[in-house]
């Protein structure tokens, strides 16, 4: 058995696998497949300061090697979750991340105050990203002023780990890293979901009631690396990488693009034991590459 | 005790074609099967297509505890639904199940009616089965385009008294569903109404039992991305507002739902 632990800022993960917020549920939905507990973390839905409807249906098109949503962070509001979800977190032993999102930077602000007052979250992963609202959301990752003035607000009042979701719905993305780097974050996820849209000829309708929604699975998995690849090259806090991540190898070449770890998104939805699988699928390659531990891979591309 | 859902893969027995593009396939259970409630439904991968990403769900058609076997009836009617309407005997499929919420059951010996449209038929014979258990008095009536369209007729009556419409008037009364005479003739004395079907004929149907006081059930379709609860893509409007469902359905009551009816 290799040696798969790996650490984002303060939060040591005995895996560098995590689940993607919104492809999870709360964990416990997954209880009847697996013991949760085998994952290096976990990162809830979506949780914003005041509950959420989401957006109207048709919410999903599958596309090829993929699918959009347009769910628009529906959830019960931040409130709620502190008082009746998080009492059912407590049991997992593993780390638990809550995924941050609101419209306005005080919205974020009171959020993340709301979550840094539960002992057993680990750290928040700041939504700038969600393609799916229409106010927030994606407009605070699409430049680096607001980027920067959304993180440095919840910068001071957030004391754990925290996590900044990127976009790739950008010119550039390695500059957006940087401002969220300069404004306090201590890792970077990416990539949030890629704008797209689905039309069905027959009808000459779009397939979502917002006409456009995130693409994610096998489709979006090169512009992922890329990004990882390139925000790697220009900040020096550790990058989670995401993307369309379906199995193990998907998992390395995320490593070796310079993640020091990864979340396996819309792949929980297809296979609800793909997590446990690829964390397998990893400890294989390390020893059949006669690799000790995984630090050894990150960033480790042959150029 | 209720089954918890899992993900197996089951041995597919046999695949009987029972009409142009009906197929009935009986999957093999490994493990002792649970309870499983009528209008719970399966979530299935297709794995022979390079352009499905997604699993496809079906209804639970019948459930025989004692040899282990579910059956799940499929109509083609895209790539998905094809390649597994020709899943080979003895090949395995890779199912999620059982998911949702069915339909409740009456505890005591109530006179109710079935009613289904096209591939909504497909949760309506598990009900039938279970019901009959219960000394149920139970009805069923079933529509289709042509008489070509209708399946297992023999089956149902296994369990109850068979009605039949079709829109060309080949088997049973002419029309659709809520064109048949029973509603006219008996709705009042049903206790409740279970149906399954295209949203129009549920709405029509729902409509029908509201006006005559009847309590209505009626299982939704949706697409959905994962079947338990955690893509948040399947919902529909209800009076507690979004509800998925794959987890707080597909079984509703129509008191429920916000539907103009």
């Amino acid at each position: 058995m290799a040696d798969l632990s790996t650490v984002i800022h303060n939060i040591k993960l005995k895996n560098p696998v995590l689940t993607a917020s919104g492809t999870f549920g709360y964990g416990v939905e997954f209880d009847d497949f697996f013991d949760v507990n085998l994952l290096g973390g976990f990162i809830v839905k979506g949780t914003t300061i005041h509950p959420r409807q989401g957006n109207s249906y048709p919410r999903m098109a599958e596309t090829s090697a993929g699918m959009l949503n347009a769910v628009g962070l529906q959830n019960a509001g931040a409130q709620y979750f502190a008082n009746e979800i998080y009492p059912k977190l407590t049991k997992y032993e593993t780390n638990v991340l809550v995924n941050v999102s609101g419209s306005t930077v005080e919205e974020y602000v009171a959020c993340a105050e709301i979550i840094n007052e539960l002992d057993h979250i680990a750290g928040i992963e700041l939504n700038i990203s969600c393609p799916n609202v229409k106010e927030g959301g994606m407009a605070f990752g699409t430049s680096c002023p607001s980027a920067a003035a959304v993180v440095s607000a919840v910068r001071k009042v957030y004391k754990k780990t925290m996590v900044v979701k990127l976009s790739p719905n950008v010119t550039d993305i390695a500059e957006i890293g940087k401002a969220a780097e300069g404004a306090g974050a201590d890792s970077l996820s990416l990539i949030n979901t890629v704008l797209g849209m689905a039309i069905n000829a027959e009808t000459r309708k779009p397939v979502l009631s917002t006409i456009t929604g995130g693409l994610s699975g096998p489709a979006v998995k090169p512009i992922a690396l890329r990004m990882v690849w390139q925000v790697s090259q220009a900040v020096k806090i550790p990058i989670i990488g995401l993307g369309g991540i379906m199995n193990a190898t998907d998992a390395i070449e995320f490593f070796l693009a310079g993640a020091s770890a990864i979340q396996v998104g819309t792949a929980n939805f297809i296979d609800p034991l793909a997590t446990v699988k690829i964390i397998d699928g990893i400890d294989d390659y390390l020893n059949r590459h006669k690799i000790s531990a995984i630090s050894e891979l990150i960033g480790c591309l042959h150029l | 005790m209720q089954m918890r859902k899992s993900v197996q893969n089951l041995k597919v027995i046999a695949n009987l074609q029972l009409n142009e593009d009906h197929h009935l396939l009986k999957l093999l259970v490994p493990d002792q099967l649970e309870n499983i409630v009528p209008g719970q439904f399966a979530n299935i991968l297709v794995d022979q297509s390079q352009s499905i990403f997604l699993r496809r769900p079906f209804s639970i058609h019948t459930v025989d505890y004692q040899n282990n076997i579910i059956s799940i009836l499929i109509k083609e009617v895209g790539e998905g639904t094809r390649s597994l309407a020709h899943a080979q005997v003895d090949s395995y499929l890779n199912v999620i199940f059982p998911l949702g919420n069915g339909f409740s059951i009456p505890k005591s010996n109530e006179k109710v009616l079935l009613v289904g449209g096209g591939c909504g038929v497909a949760p309506l014979l598990h009900l039938a089965q279970f019901l009959s258990g219960n000394l149920n008095s139970i009805n069923i009536l079933l529509g289709a385009r042509s008489v070509g369209d209708l399946v297992e007729l023999d089956q149902y009556s296994i369990y109850g008294k068979v009605f039949t419409t079709t829109e060309d008037g080949s088997h049973g009364e002419k029309g659709f569903v809520t064109d048949h005479s029973i509603f006219d003739l008996a709705i009042d004395s049903f206790t409740k109404i279970y149906c399954c079907g295209p949203e129009p004929m549920m709405k029509a149907v729902a409509a029908r039992a509201k006006a005559s006081s009847v309590d209505c059930e009626v299982s939704l379709e949706n697409t959905m991305a994962c079947g338990f609860g955690v893509c948040l893509c399947c919902v529909t409007e209800t009076i507690q507002g979004h509800k998925c469902v794959c987890t707080d359905g597909p079984v509703f009551n129509i008191n429920q739902l916000k539907w103009q009816i």
